[in-house]
C-alpha cells in the first residue's frame, strides 16, 4: 500500500471535537508517557528519529530542541505555525480540523521537552473553520486538565492561546510570525539571533510547524529508532502531500518518504482527465520549481528537493495537464509574489512587479530575446539579494522552467515576432 | 458592537492589537476602520497612532474604505486558476455589476481578490465572510448571491 497512515491514522474514526474519542484511541496517552521521561530521554528519541521540519525549511527537530533546552532565560514558549500561506498547500488546515487534540498533544510535548509555560497557535485569517475547532478542543483539553497548571499533578505548567492571522503570506515565515504575535506589521527580522535564542518578546521560542508538532506523539509512542525505519535514511518517516490542480482525486495524503510522484498522482490522485495529459508539475507551492511529466519518477526526499534550492517543500503537488498556457501560470504564480512581498527590501518589492510585467509579455506573445535575457537575470538577482525566503524563493518557478521549458520561451519569442511581422 | 466592549475584552497589551483589530473590524457592518477608532486603539494600548496605522495598512484583511455586508473572496492562485473552466472573476464581476476590489451600490457586496484559501482541494473556491463555498460553477454563483439577497433584504 502506497499509504502509510502514521499522523493521520485516527482522522476519520474519531470526533474531531471529542476529548473522549481522542483518548478512546490512545490520545494524550504520549504525552503522559513523555512526563515519565527525562528531558534528555525524550531529546534522543527525536534526535534517533532523525525529524526534520514539515513547514518547508526541513531543519532538524533535535537540534533546535537541545537549543532550547540550554536556554535558561524564563519564560520560553512554544509556537505552533498555522498559518499556511503557500498556495497549494491545505494539509495543516486538514490536520487542524480532523484531529486538534493531537496537535495540542504534541504541542504538550514540546513544551515539556523544552521546558515552555506558554504556547500559541498562530493559524491563518482565512482558517475560520479550523480556528473555530482548534478553541474548542484547547477548551475542552484544559477542562480535562492537559492544559493549565500543575497538569496531571506533575508539577509541569503549560497553557495555549490562538492568534488570528491577517490575510499576510509572509507572516508564515517565523520572524514575521513572531512580529505579528507581537502586534506588529509582518516584516521579518535580520538572523541571527534565532528564534530558539531570541522569539517571541526577545525569549527562547519554539517554532514548529503544524504536522512537525503532530508527529511528536507518533514519536514518543514508537520510539524515534523504530519511526526512524520508516521512509529513506536520511528523509525519515511519512509526509502528507496535499495533490490538487488537474488531476481526479484531490485531496491529502500520508506516504512514507522515497515514494515516487508519479505514483502519488497516478494511484492515488487517480491520474489526470480522460484524453489529458499531464504537462507539468509545480512541486512545494508557489515558492516551488514547475517540472516536466518525465521527471515525475522522482522520489518524495528532503534531498531531492534541496537540489531545486527548494527549501519550502511543504508537500504540495499541484498537477498540470496539457490544456494549460506555461506563462499564464508563471504570471498568476508572480501575481502572487508581487502581492505579498512585504516591501521592505528593494529586490523583492520592485523585482517581482518587473518579472511579472515581463512574464505578461509572454503571456501577450509580445516578448523579446531582450525580455528572456532581463527575466533571466532579474530572477538570479531577486533569489540571491532578498532578505527572506519570499523574494528568495518568488523566482524558483522562473528559474526552473527557464531550464527545463527553455524551448517554450524561444517560441514564445518566435510567435511574438511572426505576431508583428 | 461597541469599540469599548471589544477593548475591555483584551489585556491592555500591544500582542493584542491585530486580535481587536479583526475583531471590531468583523462587527462593523461596514468591514472597515475609521481613523479616529484607529487613534482610540491606539490610547488605549498606549501606542503611537502611526504604529496602528502601519500595521492596518499592512495586513491586507484591513480596510479603511467602507466595503458590503458581504465581502467575497474569489481564490486566483494556480490550483484554483488551473480548476476555472469558466472564470469565476468574470462571473462575479458580471452577476454584481462591478470590478473587483468595488462594492455593489446597495452596499451588500464587495468583491475582493484572494491569496489560496488552502483549500485547492475544493477548487475553485470562494469565501464570503467566514463561509467558504466550493467547486463553484455559474449557477452556484448564481444561488450563493440569491441567497444572501434574500435574507439580507429580510
Ligand atoms: C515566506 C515564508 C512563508 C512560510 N510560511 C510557512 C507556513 O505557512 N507554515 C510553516 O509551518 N512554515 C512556514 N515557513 C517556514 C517557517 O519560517 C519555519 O521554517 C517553520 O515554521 C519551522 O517549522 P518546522 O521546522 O516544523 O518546519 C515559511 C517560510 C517563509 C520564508
Ligand atoms: S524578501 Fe520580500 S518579503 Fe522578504 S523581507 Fe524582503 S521584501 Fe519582505
Ligand atoms: S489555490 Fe485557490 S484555494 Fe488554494
Amino acid at each position: 500500500m502506497l499509504e502509510h497512515k502514521l499522523i493521520t491514522k485516527h482522522i476519520g474514526n474519531i470526533d474531531p471535537l471529542s476529548i473522549d474519542d481522542y483518548v478512546g484511541v490512545g490520545g494524550y496517552a504520549m504525552f503522559k508517557k513523555a512526563l515519565g521521561m527525562t528531558r534528555l530521554d525524550i531529546h534522543d528519541a527525536f534526535e534517533a528519529s532523525k525529524l526534520r521540519g514539515r513547514g518547508g525549511a526541513g531543519f532538524p527537530v533535535a537540534i533546535k530542541l537541545m537549543a532550547m533546552a540550554k536556554e535558561t532565560r524564563k519564560p520560553k514558549y512554544v509556537i505552533c505555525n498555522a498559518d499556511e500561506g503557500e498556495p497549494g498547500n491545505f494539509k495543516d488546515r486538514y490536520l487542524m480540523e480532523n484531529n486538534p487534540h493531537q496537535i495540542i498533544e504534541g504541542m504538550l510535548i514540546a513544551a515539556y521537552a523544552t521546558g515552555s509555560s506558554h504556547g500559541y497557535l498562530y493559524i491563518r485569517g482565512e482558517y475560520a473553520q479550523s480556528m473555530a475547532t482548534m478553541q474548542q478542543a484547547i477548551e475542552a483539553a484544559r477542562q480535562a486538565g492537559y492544559l493549565g497548571s500543575n497538569i496531571l499533578n506533575s508539577r509541569f505548567d503549560f497553557d495555549l492561546e490562538i492568534r488570528s492571522g491577517a490575510g499576510s503570506y509572509v507572516c508564515g515565515e517565523e520572524f514575521a510570525l513572531l512580529e505579528s504575535i507581537e502586534g506588529k506589521a509582518g516584516r521579518t527580522r535580520v538572523k541571527p539571533p534565532f528564534p530558539t535564542a531570541k522569539g517571541l518578546f526577545n525569549q527562547p521560542t519554539l517554532i514548529n510547524n503544524v504536522e512537525t508538532l503532530a508527529t511528536f506523539p507518533v514519536i514518543i509512542a514508537m520510539g524515534g529508532e523504530a519511526y526512524a525505519k520508516i521512509g529513506t535514511p536520511t528523509s525519515t518517516g511519512t509526509k502528507l502531500i496535499s495533490l490538487s490542480g488537474n488531476v481526479r482525486k484531490k485531496g491529502v495524503y500520508e506516504v512514507p518518504f522515497g515514494v515516487s510522484m508519479r505514483k502519488i498522482i497516478e494511484e492515488l490522485g487517480g491520474g489526470v482527465g480522460a484524453g489529458r495529459k499531464i504537462q507539468m508539475i509545480q512541486l512545494g507551492g508557489a515558492c516551488g520549481p514547475i517540472i516536466p511529466e518525465y521527471m515525475l519518477d522522482m522520489v518524495i526526499d528532503f534531498e531531492r528537493f534541496e537540489e531545486f534550492e527548494s527549501k519550502t517543500g511543504a508537500g504540495a503537488i499541484i498537477v498540470i495537464d496539457d490544456r494549460h498556457d506555461m506563462f499564464a501560470i508563471l504570471e498568476q504564480v508572480s501575481e502572487f509574489f508581487t502581492h505579498e512581498s512585504c516591501g521592505k527590501c528593494t529586490p523583492c518589492r520592485e523585482g517581482n512587479v518587473h518579472m511579472r510585467n515581463v512574464l505578461r509579455r509572454f503571456v501577450n506573445k509580445t516578448a523579446t530575446e531582450q525580455d528572456l535575457l532581463m527575466l533571466e537575470n532579474q530572477a538570479r538577482v531577486i533569489h540571491q539579494t532578498s532578505l527572506c525566503g519570499l523574494g528568495q524563493t518568488a523566482p524558483t518557478a522562473i528559474i526552473s522552467t527557464l531550464h527545463y521549458f527553455r524551448f517554450d520561451y524561444l517560441n514564445r519569442i518566435e510567435d511574438s515576432m511572426q505576431e508583428v511581422a | 458592537m461597541e469599540l469599548t466592549a471589544v477593548l475591555q475584552a483584551y489585556p491592555k497589551e500591544q500582542t493584542y492589537l491585530l486580535e481587536i483589530l479583526l475583531k471590531y473590524q468583523a462587527s462593523k457592518p461596514t468591514h472597515h476602520l475609521e481613523e479616529d477608532e484607529l487613534t482610540a486603539i491606539a490610547d488605549h494600548l498606549g501606542l503611537p497612532a502611526s504604529h496602528v496605522f502601519s500595521v492596518v495598512s499592512f495586513y491586507s484583511f484591513f480596510s479603511m474604505t467602507p466595503r458590503g455586508r458581504y465581502i467575497l473572496q474569489f481564490c486566483r492562485d494556480v490550483p484554483c486558476h488551473i480548476s476555472d473552466t469558466f472564470s469565476v472573476r468574470e462571473t462575479l464581476e458580471t452577476l454584481l455589476g462591478i470590478k473587483t476590489g468595488e462594492t455593489t451600490e446597495d452596499g451588500v457586496f464587495t468583491l475582493e481578490y484572494s491569496s489560496c484559501l488552502g483549500a485547492c482541494d475544493l477548487a475553485p473556491v470562494l469565501r464570503v465572510n467566514d463561509t467558504l463555498y466550493h467547486h463553484l460553477t455559474v449557477d452556484k454563483i448564481k444561488a450563493i448571491l440569491a441567497e444572501i439577497r434574500s435574507g439580507s433584504d429580510a
